[in-house]
Formats: structure tokens, sequence, C-alpha cells
């Protein structure tokens, strides 16, 4: 593993030796370990790749998963460059362990709309259908983020869910749209984006279900100004463009 | 003669000894871990909150009625594969066992798409006879039959194949039709294969996950078994999720250990 970063390295120095002066971000190298939400997947991965084109040498891994997996990974000791959380509890969690170096800033944000399976056959126009004991709902599970914004739509709406499963993740929701398995679903707007199986229909009370994302460079990276270098990308112009194309709002 | 029985007997080889402990501690470590961290001054009042009541019993019912479905369903088609004259039998024998292989959540999926609402048998049984089987404890029951069901299957299979045939074979020849010679003479000689295999299977079904959030989903008391409500209490707090593991491990371990004693009586 040593001996791979090593040689890394020094194909790294070498190219920079060869081409000094021509790369942007002369300073960044090696290897870059992004933690990131699931819900980040098809993003970041774009924006990875967007990264090693404009920085020759340089190769960004992800690991993506639950923010709240990849934070305890994070306080366990899991080598990583930059945490980008779907919830700012996870990312205080890392925060409170010491484990960010600097603040954490905000780089999207996310919101729920109601999932239909296409063609919407139960007829399901709003949140109050939520209530309908006939209609077959799945939500998120109050413990995770997605459940516990869907909890602050139907107080805003003044509507008492009736779902007939809690899924354990935003994606097992959405899988349970696009098999027809459920009638209607509450999953962030990236999510219905996402695929072309389901309807998407947006609810004024979404407005109180905006989560912010926050991203922050770790104090234990062992590539500091990669992780600096990779933040700036992702809050660049052309991040924001990649992040508004899925569904994300950009602050 | 009696010195080289001895010697068989007494020195155990360190070749096979040391990677014994290893292997014994490489599987006990974890669970002493678990012990060690499990916050035992709240133990008592998480043990007798409704949730984990409701959770644990809806556990303990599912995983019985899906050995019950196994054993009605499995122990004739270990029988078939091990005795019967079908063509392909080995092809049959390995797909058998494709659940084993399958990651949990696609067996989960593959029964949404058979009987799902919109799947290729359970669209007819929502059209003819409004019976939707996902989101309900029965299928809670079927994705632990479905994943449980291969263990019961390899154990009775393999005990089957061991058991002399000639005593059947004797039966008949004193007029017992196979039927009665199944029930006579091939059960009893297997009995204890197909308890080991009921064992594994209930333990299989107990610890389900994958196929039964996808299948069944997630619903108090309905579908919320004791493996979803641990991966859920580990999204928030880590240490109800400890409690309910220990819980979980706690009752498996002791109605394994009773229906050893009780039915696996091998030199000990």
């Amino acid at each position: 593993m040593r001996a791979l970063a090593l040689v890394v390295l020094l194909v790294v120095a070498g190219c920079g030796a060869d081409s000094s002066g021509a790369e942007v971000g002369g300073a960044v190298d090696g290897r870059v370990t992004v933690f990131a939400a699931a819900s980040l997947t098809e993003t970041f991965t774009r924006l990875g790749e967007d990264f090693e084109a404009a920085h020759p040498g340089v190769e960004v891994v992800f690991n993506f998963g639950g923010s709240s997996a990849l934070a305890q990974q994070i306080n366990q000791g899991a080598p990583a460059d930059v945490f980008a959380s779907a919830a700012p509890a996870n990312m205080t969690q890392v925060g409170d362990a010491g484990g960010i170096s600097g603040a954490a800033v905000t780089f999207a944000r996310n919101r729920l709309e109601i999932a239909v399976p296409k063609g919407n056959p139960a007829g399901i126009t709003g949140l109050a259908d939520f209530g309908d004991a006939d209609a077959k709902i799945a939500l998120c599970a109050e413990q995770v983020p997605c459940g516990a914004a869907a909890k602050r739509a139907f107080e805003a709406a003044g509507v008492t869910a009736r779902p007939d499963t809690l899924e354990q993740d935003v994606k097992a929701v959405l899988t349970k749209v696009r098999l027809g398995e459920v009638d209607a679903a509450l999953v962030y707007r990236t999510d219905v984006r996402s695929t072309g199986e389901v309807e998407g229909i947006e609810f004024p009370e979404a407005d109180r279900t905006v989560n912010d994302y926050p991203i922050a460079p770790l104090a234990k990276a062992r590539n500091a100004a990669g992780a600096r270098a990779f933040i700036d990308h992702v809050r660049s112009d052309r991040g924001r463009a990649v992040l508004a194309e899925a569904g994300f709002d950009t602050p | 003669m009696t010195s080289a029985r001895r010697r068989t007997r007494g020195r155990l080889p360190v070749v096979l000894v040391l990677p014994a402990v290893v292997g014994l501690a490489f599987l006990l470590v974890p669970l002493v871990g678990l012990l060690v961290r499990a916050p035992w001054d709240t133990l008592p009042e998480q043990l007798f909150s409704s949730s984990v009541g409701e959770a644990l019993r809806l556990s303990l019912v599912c995983a019985s009625l899906a050995t019950v479905v196994c054993l009605v369903l499995g122990v004739p088609l270990a029988w078939l594969l091990a005795r019967g004259d079908v063509p392909g039998r080995g092809v049959l024998r390995a797909l058998v066992t494709v659940p084993l292989v399958l990651p949990p959540v696609v067996g989960g999926v593959a029964l949404l798409f058979v009987l799902g609402r919109r799947g290729l048998v359970g669209q007819y049984l929502d059209a003819w006879f409004g019976i939707s089987l996902p989101f309900t404890t029965a299928g809670v029951v079927l994705a632990e039959a479905f994943v449980a069901m291969p263990f019961l299957v390899i154990s009775v299979e393999g005990a089957l194949r061991a058991a002399d045939p000639r005593y059947e074979e004797a039966a008949a020849t004193l007029g017992a039709s196979r039927w009665l010679a199944f029930r006579r003479v091939t059960l009893p000689s297997i009995l204890p294969g197909v308890v080991a295999g009921t064992v594994l299977c209930w333990a299989r079904a107990l610890g389900e996950f994958g196929a039964t959030i996808t299948f069944a989903g997630n619903f108090p008391g309905e579908t919320t078994t004791m493996p979803l409500a641990v991966y859920l209490a580990l999204e928030t707090d880590p240490d109800a999720a400890i409690v309910l593991s220990v819980v979980l491990l706690l009752v498996s371990v002791g109605v394994l250990a009773a229906l050893r004693d009780r039915w696996i009586s091998g030199p000990s």
C-alpha cells in the first residue's frame, strides 16, 4: 500500500517535472479519498472524473454510503480526506470527535418530492392522499434523514400518514415505487430525477423538508491539498451546474 | 493395541488444534465484543419496552412458521433429490442452493418480481383473490422460507444419501408402499439430519434481514422483525441496537442449546 503510494507519488512528481507550470493546480497530486453520502453517487462520480481530467496524475477514490455509517467509519479511523454528508447531524458527529479541519460548508440542498409509478395509477395529487388507508404508501423510517423530513412535511400539512412500510433508506423506497408495489412515496427530488421510471409531484410543504449537505476536509487527511482542491471543485460553477442538473439546490 | 489407541486418543496434533483455536476465537471474539459493549444497566428496561417485545414475538413466530413451510416442502424435495429418478438431478441440486449464494436483497427483489402486486403470479393473486403479499406478515414468512429452505434441503438430502437404501428395499419386499416405507423406515432413520436441518433453517430465518426488508418492507407489529429493528436502531441509537442484538443472541442460543440437548444426542 505504502509502496504503491510511493510509486504514485514518483510518477506524479515525474509528470510534474515534465509539464511544469502547465497544470492548473500544480500542488495537487496523489490520491484523494472522498467519503460521500449515497445520494451523491451520480454527481460526485461525474465531478471526480472532471477533477481527474483537470489535474493529471490525481486519482479520486470514493466511498459512498449512508451518512451515519460513513461518520462512524471516519470516527473509527477510516482513511479519508473529504467528508460530504447528506445531513448536518452526521457532520457534527465527526466534528465533535475532532475529525474535521476548519469549518464545514453547505454545498447543496435537497428537498422531498412525491414519487408515483409511471402513469400515476392511483391518481395521487398531494400529501392528503398519504392518509388514505386504501393507498399503498412507502416512507423512510423516522430514524433516517428522509423519514425525519417526511415527518416534518406531514406535520406542516396536518396529515396523518398511513404508510404500509417504513424503509431503511431512500433508495429502498424508490425501488418500491419503480416496481409499482406502492402507489406513492416521499423521496428526494434528486431520486426522482435519477430514474425515468417514476413521476415526481411537487407539494407546497416541501419547503419544510429541505436538508443541507455539508462538506469538509478531514483533520487526518493524508492529502490535505487534494482535499481542499476537490472541495473547491465541488463548489465551482461547473460543480454547481452538475449538482443543479441532478435536482439539488445550490447555495 | 491399547497403547496405539491411547496414542491416537491422547495427544492432539498441533496442526489441527492451533487453527481450531484460532477459528473458535474468530467466531467468538466479536460476540464477546458485543457483550462487553452492551449497556447492561438499561437492558431490562429495553427488554420490556413494547417495541422490543413486539419485534421479538414477531421474529419468533415468523421464523417458526417459515421453518414449518420449509419442512413441509423441503423434506419431500430433499427426498426427490436423493432418491427420485429425475433427469438433471445434479442441475436441480445446484439450483436449490441458489438462495444460499444470492445476496438476500436480490432474493427479495426476485420475490417482488414474482409475488409482488405487479409480479408474474402476484398480479393474478391481487386481481382474482385480492391477496397482496408484500408488506404483510405472510410476506415475512415467505421471504424467510425462501432464504432458509436450502439449509434444510441440503441437510436432509445429505442424511438421505448417507442412509442405507436397503432398509427401504427390505420394507418394499415386505409389501410396504414407498410412502409407508418413507414414513416408517426412512424418516426415523434420518431424524437427526432432519432436526439438524430444521435448527439451521430456523436460525437462518430468525436472522434474516435482506430479503425480508426488500419483499415485506418494515412496519412495526406487521413486518418489523428483530434484525430490521436492529438495523434501524443502529442509525440513531447504537446502544439500543446492541441491546436488541444481545436479546436476539440470548434467545437463539437458548433455543438452539435446548434443542441440541433434547434432540441431537451425539457422543459427548
